[in-house]
């Protein structure tokens, strides 16, 4: 039997209004925290999440480290240090205040999240005697033992202990609900925040969430250049559910991006040329720094920043002779010769020496501790691998001790890419904000993946937190907007369109339609005359595409309402490369008709934003607004410096 | 707006998740925290849920994570994702000619 009657309620047409002080859309770890941080201040706080809260959001199934946790016991770093090197890394197109609150109060998170019940120490003390547990606190460390900044943690645990946590706060969870579009109300010639509209996309119901502070932690867009119709869930990195929403939304309501120019070569598409991540022979990241064989056998050295053969496995983990430190992690690539830390010799010179293809991943030659803690602990606590790497594998016939494992493509991205494959990987642009992390809308924050230049669990969790105490206390000087009747009519009328269709397009064509559009248009190369036929092609997909679109049932229907909003992000996405008239190294952006690399005029933040008449408005944002880090974080937080209420105690 | 309303089995050329009947029991809890709702209650109660939308699987296993009952509930990555591994192999043991040991698989 292949055809099914809908198992929900049809509620189509049904409304609700949920009134909340602090609204959070998104229930990843930037939004759970945010949604923890507001309810601990005594506000009654909504959380609208479009999957399941308890393993939604790209850490649903887990991670395995935890960045720049600075004020840890064992950390010889300070938050200043790492926060500055990591904009001195992007060269300025980074996210210093989001940094900078990661360095500083990620630890403070993880102690929260031990309080809910999430494993952050190795309690039974596993790993005792190894070289990255510090023995006193049963902390683990990944990277860079002697500087210990980066946590090792058991990450599958921390989603159904946040749901845990959120519950018992009596936090009102919407599931299965989608956010649709930001209300907003202008008064005195100030626009801001009054809520959101939504759907829940398993019944169709209607909601209206009327709120005096509202939170955007729904990450960033995805399947913009990279689509499969066959098997849409692996296109990207990121989960199927993540696709820019939040983006699209704002934009539509004039919140303002930036570094929207930015896109990089595709680094991971399992639909098509890429493994499972973490599944494959490799040595970044979860796998960090596993001893690397050739085909014959024949192992492959480690070299550190200077080109010196490290000897022992310990090496691969200490900085080099006269390094502070160095940074290895999610937005590190190719870093700079100040942070780069120890690493294989590069493909081209392995191929030089006659080194043999293909290689794998020999955990075997590793000392026990350092085995054990891959394959069991980083593969295991990593995303997507506990069940479909290290629980599969093992049944396969797996054994660390007795196999390697292959290495496809030249890295952990087990691929290589085309210039056109296209991705919004690493730190890509999204929401600028000022230190509260306060969007240029009153009453409107952002978090996590949302904000520009972000990635990972520790800036997310930092963050989320970090805007939703900020929302609560401004929420005490607010009242809530009215309900602009007229607007939630055309959004009803937006959302349902598909649905009253009995026939049309799927939600699948239209996609394919922009993927191949923004590799023509928007690729590797891009000059005036391309972009803007891009931006003719997509906007005729919009006014002759959208209409005919078709959907079946409640789900499909949020399929396709994904589509429209990457359409949406596709056009500001377009919009953003016409802005600037240079090309830039830090933002991968490359203009034919404009070839000069960062020239001082332009070697700032450009900032994109629609205004009432819907007009694009184009910002500009001077390198290092941010100020000081130390100084202006001290300045804004007096508060939480000096033991606010809602402080885990460290004793 | 009230009309009844279908969903079809969209098949992909994966095949993410094998129920074994034998030892499911039908409760759900797989289906309520797919993330990405790909699973829809079986509507004979007590059997495996039904896989409506397998091509949107992401692969996360948090379905599997869920699931009470050892054994009810398979993830399975795309033939093509299922990454390669061999037997340890030392330089000293790998003569140029010698043919390198086939990979040995199980399931
Ligand atoms: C496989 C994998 C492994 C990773 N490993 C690590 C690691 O080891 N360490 C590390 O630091 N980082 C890691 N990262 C990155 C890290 O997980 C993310 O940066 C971080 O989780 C982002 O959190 P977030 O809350 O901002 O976004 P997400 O966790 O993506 O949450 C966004 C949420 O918004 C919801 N949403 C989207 N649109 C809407 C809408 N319209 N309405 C309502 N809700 C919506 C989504 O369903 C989702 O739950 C990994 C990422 C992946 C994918
Ligand atoms: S597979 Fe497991 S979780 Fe899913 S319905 Fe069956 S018993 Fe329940
Ligand atoms: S693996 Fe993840 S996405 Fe796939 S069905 Fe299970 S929970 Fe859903």
């Amino acid at each position: 039997m292949n055809l099914y009657k809908w198992p929900y309620k049809n509620e189509f047409g049904e409304e609700e209004i949920v009134q909340s002080d602090v609204l959070v859309l998104g229930g990843g770890l930037a939004g759970c925290y945010a949604a923890i941080a507001a309810a601990r201040r005594g506000k009654s706080v909504v959380l609208v999440e479009k999957g399941a809260t308890e393993r939604s959001g790209s850490a649903g199934s887990g991670f395995d480290h935890w960045e720049s946790a600075c004020t840890n016991p064992c950390s010889q770093v300070t938050a200043q240090e790492i926060a500055e090197a990591y904009v001195n890394e992007q060269d300025g197109y980074s996210n210093g205040i989001g940094h900078y609150i990661e360095c500083q109060e990620g630890y403070d998170r993880l102690l929260d999240m031990e309080s809910f019940g999430g494993k952050i120490r190795d309690t039974e003390g596993e790993f005792k005697g190894a070289e990255f547990r510090d023995d006193e606190t049963g902390l683990m460390f990944a990277y860079d033992y002697k500087n210990r900044f980066t946590l090792r943690v058991w990450g599958s645990t921390f989603k159904p202990a946040l749901y845990r946590e959120l519950k018992r706060l009596k936090v009102r969870i919407y599931d299965r609900t989608e956010a649709t579009a930001l209300m907003t109300e202008t008064v005195n010639g100030r626009k801001r925040g009054t809520g959101a509209t939504g759907m829940n996309v398993r019944t169709g119901k209607f909601l209206i969430f009327q709120a005096k502070e509202t939170v955007l932690a729904m990450s960033r867009p995805a399947r913009v250049w990279l689509f499969n119709p066959d098997l849409t869930g692996l296109c990207e990195f990121r989960p199927m559910q993540s696709i820019g929403s939040g983006h699209a939304m704002g934009y539509r309501s004039g919140v303002a991006f930036t570094m929207m120019e930015k896109s990089v070569k595709a680094e991971f598409s399992s639909a098509g040329r890429s493994f499972p991540p973490y599944g494959t022979g490799n040595n970044h990241n979860t796998w960090y720094a596993a001893t690397m064989v050739d085909a014959r056998g024949v192992e492959i050295p480690y070299v550190n920043r200077d080109g010196e053969e490290l000897k022992t496995v310990s090496e691969r983990y200490y900085p080099a002779p006269g390094q502070k430190f160095f940074l290895k992690g999610g937005v590190i690539d190719e870093p700079k010769y100040e942070y780069r830390g120890p690493e294989t010799l590069p493909f081209d010179e392995l191929m030089r020496r006659g080194y043999q293809l293909p290689f794998y991943a020999d955990l075997s030659r590793m000392p026990e501790m350092e085995r054990k803690v891959i394959w069991g602990v980083m593969v295991g606590e990593e995303g997507k691998t506990k069940i479909p790497i290290l629980k599969n594998y093992t049944e396969r016939g797996f054994d660390p001790q007795k196999h390697m494992l292959q290495s496809y493509g030249n890295g952990w991205q087990s691929a290589s890419f085309l210039p056109q494959e296209r991705q919004l990987f690493g730190a890509p642009g999204g929401i600028l904000t000022d230190w509260d992390l306060r969007t240029n809308l009153e009453g409107v924050y952002a978090a996590g993946d949302q904000l520009y230049a972000a990635d990972c669990c520790g800036f997310a969790c930092a963050t989320g937190y970090y805007a939703g105490r900020k929302a609560a206390q401004a929420s005490e000087h607010a009242a809530f907007g009215e309900i602009d009747r007229a607007f939630c009519e055309r959004e009803k009328q937006r959302l349902y369109a598909p649905v009253q269709r009995e026939d049309g397009m799927s939600w699948k064509e239209l996609n394919m339609a922009i993927a191949k559009a923004m590799q023509n248009y928007c690729g590797g190369v891009k000059c005036e005359d391309l972009l803007k036929e891009g931006l003719d092609l997509l906007l005729h997909y919009q006014n002759d595409a959208v209409p005919q679109l078709c959907a079946a049932n409640p789900h499909e229907l949020m399929r396709t309402h994904e589509v429209l909003d990457i359409l949406t992000v596709s056009i500001m996405i377009l919009q953003a490369c016409l802005m600037r008239k240079s090309s830039s190294a830090p933002l991968c952006f490359e203009r034919s008709d404009y070839p000069q690399m960062d020239p001082p005029e332009n070697d700032h933040f450009i900032t994109i934003s629609l205004d009432d008449a819907g007009n694009v408005v184009r910002g500009d944002v001077p390198m290092g607004f941010f100020g000081d880090l130390k100084t202006e974080y001290e300045r804004h937080n007096q508060d939480y410096i000096n033991g606010e209420p809602d402080r885990v105690d460290r004793g | 707006m009230k009309k009844e309303m279908y969903a079809f089995v969209v098949p992909c050329s994966a095949r993410p998740l094998v129920f074994d009947e034998s030892r499911c029991v039908g409760c759900n809890r797989c289906a309520e925290v797919c993330q990405v709702d790909i699973l829809i209650p079986n509507p004979e109660k007590g059997r495996p849920p039904v896989v409506l939308y397998p091509g949107e699987c992401y692969y996360c296993g948090s379905c599997v994570m869920a699931c009470r009952q050892e054994g009810a509930i398979r993830l399975q990555h795309p033939l093509m994702n299922q990454a390669k591994f061999v037997p340890v192999r030392h330089a000293a043991d790998a003569g140029e000619e010698k043919p390198l040991p086939a990979e040995k698989r199980r399931g």
